[in-house]
């Protein structure tokens, strides 16, 4: 070539062209100079030139912004693949301790992940969820000056809210009840609530048949679309007549889509309208303007743009404006003020104290939580450490791969990848196990837990899941590998210096300090639930059936029923009471008796009973004596208290004392005398210590009947003569009965549940981490087999070499344990605090959880190191 | 619909590779062009339609051989694919088409103008 170009112009086209047509182009743009040059001169043909040059910029021609690379990537990667693949297969062991692990964790993790979504989704079925509350009230405690309230309120607060308060677009009263639905012979408990009509609104309930108005006649009812179902099977249940409890008669007018599980409302079935309540409960009757008396519960639905503090700023003082002066008088002391608890809380913190809620069911989402979180901790700790200690393994690949030019960010993406496919196989079999395991979760968890596959969100959030897992497990290994020098990794004088091992050994260490912590507290869990089980009752609670006596029909039958079930021959005593033997039903304040501290003013627990209540259900009398039909001033006069009333009153011989009743403005209204002192039965939390309770002879408050069954009996001959006779004398009534200690053991459900899944929980993370150890000790047993021939060779017995390899796990179980102790006392003890009625936490349960995990350690090592240890030094030294 | 893409520019630049046949690079093809319709193009306008038409598939390259003048860079030669005849196939079909499609009469008139 002679002739060359302006080199300025050459150089730019060089720098912007394709390099994919930089050559021909070129070739084509000097050919054509040349010939110009020759043609019509040096200097029209640069010009020329310069022209083509800039035409040539153009779109499709300019490289692409990004480095134009002509190798394809998707080889390097399909390689990585191939090489985890055949890894995994050449170490099936290892491959199946880290899938196997990992999945494990995983599964966990993705259990308590889905039941966190469901505990924090609570509630959000209904559409005005950020918009509903429910009204507290409250007042300052004169004598602790502590505030205390409920959610029970006056009947008034709720008229005054919808009338005085343009805060709320809609306002309802609730008054739950469980009654017998019947039509014709068909007869089922069901719970109902009785709303205002505004309710069917308010909750967003998805009507299948009628509309929000279908509670606007006062005789009508809406039902659930399972109850329906249950009551008029395929008929359409439109205008048909139900009866409640035998004293309503209503007719259905809408039927709703059954409410999901996580919402408050989910346990009602039917909605009956407020209007008729005065006449199923005849002491609602004047209440509109009793502002005594805590009877209704409300519900408030803030109108849109109004914000939840300033309704509640609102109607913080809705007492002292809107109760009569005269009255507000007597109750001034207290403070009494009112306030709303949104939607939102009601399910995580339905704990209050001090007029806040303060906690509840979230302690334990964030205590799943951390568990799950810790379980996966566990699996991932699994995967780096047999990575980093089978690293020798791949060293020399290590270093191969950095002599024919991979920089060290490929080859950190190289075990990224694997650990990646480690992790998505490891899903895979995740989500089969959560698809097994979803119905026995579910029944333990008392959940309705699916896997939603067809949402977008959860396979977003799986992904997610995938690659944090990915990253947690294989981003040291990764660095640790991708680190090595190929000098020396072929050389192969890799030598792995004393502290390589460090980060290993904190890190089973760690593993094994969460597994001791979840075990001792599970065990203390079920130390605390066993206590509580084995506290004092104070009655007999065998063979005891209890059932509502709801039905108007048993009015003034109760001698007729205990004479006619005795004379069967299969009961042994029965009794009536105001309330049943596990729960309280009416609190009373305004006592007075001799030696009374006035500042202080408890409130006593009333229950009435029948003369034969004591020898029913077997109460232990300290002193005195119990009611009797002899004495006939029993029914007016007489009252026996339990020790903790006597405790409270101050008395050192309570029988024969006198309890005068007052009202309000200090007035006496009656008096009686104590006959005789029970110990204390425990009706509500058997971790709470038992209240002040006065019983009362009076028969004609019952609603509750007790039936004590002959032990001589089989329970089921004697239901079923009980259950005739019962239909005999009160054929409307349901024989719908319960077990006393069935109901007794319910309260114990809520610790049982999370001392079974904390069990579950920490099996798996010892597990977890035994399979690590597991791994590890084989992998130390191989690398040391040369030295145990050596060893064996000079003279070692099996047991001195078993000694030896074990030792070092040992130690590390050992400092876990040190760790663990503290841990688990300071939080344990914490949460124990919240029991009046608690366990000690002993410390030889703590020693005895270290003493396990230390005899699981060397189960699961001295498989390895056994083996190891008892092998033929002739074989372990040969092989090269 | 359109079944073939093919610009007025990109048609002549494939009808000028199928003239050329064997010796259709870069230089030859600009040339061939400026020559027949009396018109300039430009290296940019014209290698943009060489990469369109070879992106599309009616034409194929290969690298030839390398020559002096060109500084030692090889030539890359065009020919038409199977699909690029269809192309310019379809093309002619539906001009001829509307060719046909004209009134005698307007060409006539415009003849007589």
């Amino acid at each position: 070539m002679k002739h060359t170009p302006p080199k300025l112009f050459l150089r730019f086209f060089r720098w912007y062209c394709h390099p994919k047509l930089v050559d021909f182009i070129e070739g084509d743009l000097l050919e054509e100079y040349d010939e110009r040059v020759r043609a019509s001169g040096k200097r029209k043909a640069n010009r020329k030139f310069i022209i083509e040059v800039l035409s040539l910029f153009r779109p499709g021609i300019i490289r692409p912004v990004k480095n134009y690379e002509n190798l394809n990537p998707t080889d390097m990667y399909k390689n990585y693949f191939k090489i985890a693949w055949r890894h995994l297969l050449k170490h099936k062991g290892y491959s199946f301790i880290n899938v196997g692990g990992l999945a494990l964790g995983m599964t966990v993790a993705m259990l308590i992940g889905l039941w966190i979504y469901d505990e924090l989704s609570f509630n959000k079925y209904h559409k005005n969820y950020e918009d509903i509350a429910q009204v507290w009230g409250g007042g300052i405690k004169p004598e602790t000056q502590a505030i205390e309230g409920s959610v029970a309120l006056q009947y008034p607060v709720g008229e005054v809210l919808n009338n005085n308060y343009p805060h709320f677009k809609h306002v309802s009263k609730a008054f739950r009840t469980d009654c017998t639905v019947s039509t014709g012979d068909k007869k089922f408990k069901r719970s109902g609530l009785f709303v205002e009509e505004v309710a069917l609104d308010m909750l967003s309930l998805k009507m299948v048949k009628g509309s929000y108005q279908s509670l606007h006649d006062p005789h009508s009812v809406v039902l659930s679309a399972s109850t329906a179902k249950a009551i008029f099977g395929d008929d359409d249940p439109i205008n048909q007549t139900l009866s409640i409890d035998n004293v309503l008669e209503v007719t259905v007018t809408g039927v709703y889509e059954d409410l999901p599980r996580n919402s408050s409302f989910s346990e009602t079935q039917l909605f009956l309208p407020w209007p008729l309540l005065p006449s199923y409960r005849e002491w609602m009757k004047g209440k509109e303007t009793d502002w005594d008396n805590r009877v209704v519960t409300i519900y408030a639905q803030l109108r849109p743009n109004t914000s939840m503090e300033a309704a509640n700023a609102a109607i913080h003082d809705l007492y002292s404006k809107n109760v009569p002066e005269d009255f507000f008088a007597t109750i001034e002391k207290y403070k009494p003020f009112v306030q709303l608890i949104p939607m939102s809380t009601w399910h995580l913190y339905s704990e209050f104290e001090n007029g806040k809620p303060v906690g509840g069911r979230i302690t334990y989402v964030w205590l799943f939580g951390i568990i799950g979180v810790f379980v996966l901790l566990l699996a991932c700790i699994n995967f780096i450490n047999l990575s980093t200690a089978r690293s020798e393994k791949r060293a020399r690949e290590v270093g191969v791969r950095k002599v024919v030019g991979s920089g060290k960010g490929q080859l950190i993406a190289q075990f990224l990848s694997e650990s990646l496919m480690m992790v998505v196989v490891a899903f895979a079999v995740a989500v089969l196990m959560l698809v097994l395991l979803q119905n026995s979760f579910n029944a333990l968890a008392d959940k309705d837990i699916t896997l939603p596959f067809g949402n977008l969100i959860f396979w977003g959030v799986a992904l997610a899941f995938i690659l944090l897992t990915g990253f947690m497990a294989g981003l040291y290994p990764a660095f640790y590998l991708s680190s090595f020098q190929p000098v020396k990794v072929l050389k192969s004088v890799l030598r792995i210096g004393r502290f390589a091992a460090l980060p290993r050994k904190v890190l089973v260490v760690v593993q094994f300090t969460v597994s001791v912590v979840l075990i001792m507290g599970t065990l203390i869990v079920y130390q605390q639930i066993q206590y509580a089980r084995n506290r004092p009752i104070g009655y007999d609670r065998e063979s005891l059936i209890t059932l509502e006596m709801g039905d108007p029909n048993y009015k003034g039958k109760q001698e007729v029923i205990r004479t006619e079930l005795l004379n069967t021959g299969v009961v042994s005593e029965v009794a009536t009471s105001s309330s049943p033997l596990t729960g309280i039903r009416n609190v009373v304040s305004g006592f007075e008796w001799q030696g009374k501290d006035p500042d202080r003013d408890v409130e006593f627990v009333i229950c009435n009973v029948s003369p034969d209540f004591g020898k029913t259900v077997g109460w232990e009398l300290v002193s005195g004596r119990d009611f009797s039909r002899d004495f006939a001033t029993d029914t007016t006069e007489a009252v026996v208290i339990n020790e903790a009333a006597v405790k409270y009153m101050g008395f050192k011989n309570p029988v024969g004392q006198e309890l005068i009743d007052v009202d309000e403005f200090d007035r006496p209204q009656w008096s009686k005398t104590i006959i005789g002192v029970v110990k204390d039965i425990i009706m509500e939390s058997p971790y709470e210590p038992v209240r002040p309770t006065l019983y009362y002879f009076n028969d004609n408050a019952s609603k509750r009947l007790h039936i004590k069954i002959n032990p001589e009996v089989s329970a089921h001959v004697a239901l079923t003569k009980i259950e005739a006779n019962l239909g005999k004398i009160v054929p409307t009534a349901l024989f719908d009965y319960q077990f006393v200690d069935e109901e007794y053991a319910r309260k114990f459900s809520q610790e049982e549940r999370i001392g079974k899944l904390s069990g579950i929980f920490a099996l798996l993370a010892i597990f977890i981490s035994c399979l690590g150890l597991f791994g590890l000790s084989s992998f130390v047993a191989e690398q040391r087999t040369k030295e145990i021939g050596i060893r064996k060779l000079v003279g070692a017995s099996v047991f001195h070499l078993w000694k030896m390899l074990s030792k070092d796990f040992v130690v590390l179980v050992i400092i876990s344990c040190c760790i663990a102790i503290p841990i688990a006392y300071f939080y344990l003890t914490a949460w124990l605090e919240k029991y009046e009625y608690r366990t000690e936490i002993s410390v030889w349960i703590l020693v005895l959880t270290c003493m396990a995990a230390l005899a699981i350690t060397l189960l699961t090592v001295s498989y390895q190191t056994l083996k190891a240890a008892s092998m033929n030094p002739v074989k372990s030294l040969r092989s090269e | 619909m359109k079944k073939y893409q093919l610009g007025e520019f990109e048609e002549i630049v494939i009808l000028t590779i199928g003239v050329l046949y064997k010796e259709a690079y870069g230089v030859s093809i600009k040339k061939e062009i400026e020559s027949r319709l009396s018109r300039k193009v430009s290296m940019g306008a014209m290698h943009t339609a060489l990469v369109r038409l070879e992106d599309k598939g009616y034409i194929e390259s290969f690298a030839g051989e390398a020559t002096e003048e060109r500084a030692g860079r090889p030539r890359k030669y065009f020919q038409i694919t199977a699909l690029g005849k269809k192309a310019m196939a379809y093309t002619k079909e539906t001009r001829d088409t509307l060719w046909r499609s004209i009134p005698k009469v307007v060409i006539d008139l415009k003849g007589s103008v």
